[in-house]
């Protein structure tokens, strides 16, 4: 059942994900080239995303998952060197190409060979970064 | 106003409603980075619910190429793609998220880890396509 869930939350996140048009690189680009030709879409697209998950956690901050016992959060809350290197390492890449994970992850299932090949590069650096940091 | 804001608008709701399926049925965080990157990993009792996330993702953009194609403009060269690929596998991982993790799911619990991921992501990326620009590359 949580299987079911996962795909379904999937999905809908790659509808909102092509409605909105964060799919298409040049969209984000243009909401970060905030000194050239600056496009808000993507405002938008988190205003409608942060207004509807904060009060979906808020309602259900004192429940319980409908399939599990308990909410996984995060249990770190410190500002830490690889929380901002990290942030830094990965806005870099993301204005590179205007690529984020999920996006790139729908361009796969739509079949764009670019978008394929920043995934396979983006696996391989997930591996290694999390083989680094096992090591350590 | 613009349409593409009202898309944006509505687009953006939906993508919280999968942030709160994900959360109110298997009481996860929607992180995409998080999720993908841990199915590299040895498979543990989260991996089908991982791996049925991504295949959705992916499916959504297949139905939706069938149904009603979209047209996507992808500007970056292959070797950017590489590089750009990589950083954001390397920095996804090391900085425990991205757009969805930490400037969605986080910044909707008011984390303050996520609050500094996302203002720092956000002006990294603006900075990059500063310097691109400039540089003509």
């Amino acid at each position: 059942m949580n299987i079911i869930m996962a795909f379904m939350s999937g999905l809908t996140m790659s509808a909102g994900l092509i409605i909105s048009g964060m799919i298409n690189p040049q969209k984000v680009i243009g909401f970060l080239d905030v000194f050239g030709h600056f496009d808000p879409t993507l405002a938008f697209v988190m205003a409608g995303a942060l207004g509807v998950t904060a009060i979906g956690y808020r309602l259900l901050a004192n429940s319980k998952p409908i399939l599990c016992d308990s909410f996984d959060l995060p249990k770190k809350n410190q500002i830490d060197a690889p929380l901002i290197g990290g942030a830094v390492l990965f806005g870099i890449g993301w204005g590179l190409a205007g690529f984020c994970p999920a996006p790139a992850l729908v361009g796969v299932g739509i079949g764009l060979p670019k978008a394929i090949i920043f995934v396979i590069a983006m696996l391989i650096g997930m591996f290694l970064a999390r083989k680094f940091l096992n090591s350590k | 106003m613009d349409i593409s804001y009202v898309h944006g608008l509505i687009g953006g709701a939906l993508i919280g409603v999968a942030a709160v399926i994900l959360f109110w049925f298997n009481g996860r965080i929607m992180g995409v980075s998080g999720i993908t990157s841990r199915i590299l990993a040895k498979p543990d009792r989260d991996y089908w619910w991982r791996l049925a996330f991504v295949f959705g993702l992916m499916l959504g953009g297949l139905f939706a190429q069938i149904k009603f194609p979209v047209k996507v403009v992808i500007s970056a060269s292959g070797w950017e793609l590489i590089a750009s690929g990589f950083l954001v596998g390397v920095g996804t991982v090391i900085g425990s998220g991205c757009t969805s993790g930490h400037g969605i799911c986080g910044m909707a619990r008011f984390s303050k880890r996520s609050i500094v991921a996302t203002i720092v992501f956000m002006s990294a990326g603006v900075l990059t396509v500063f310097f691109k620009k400039m540089l003509g590359i």
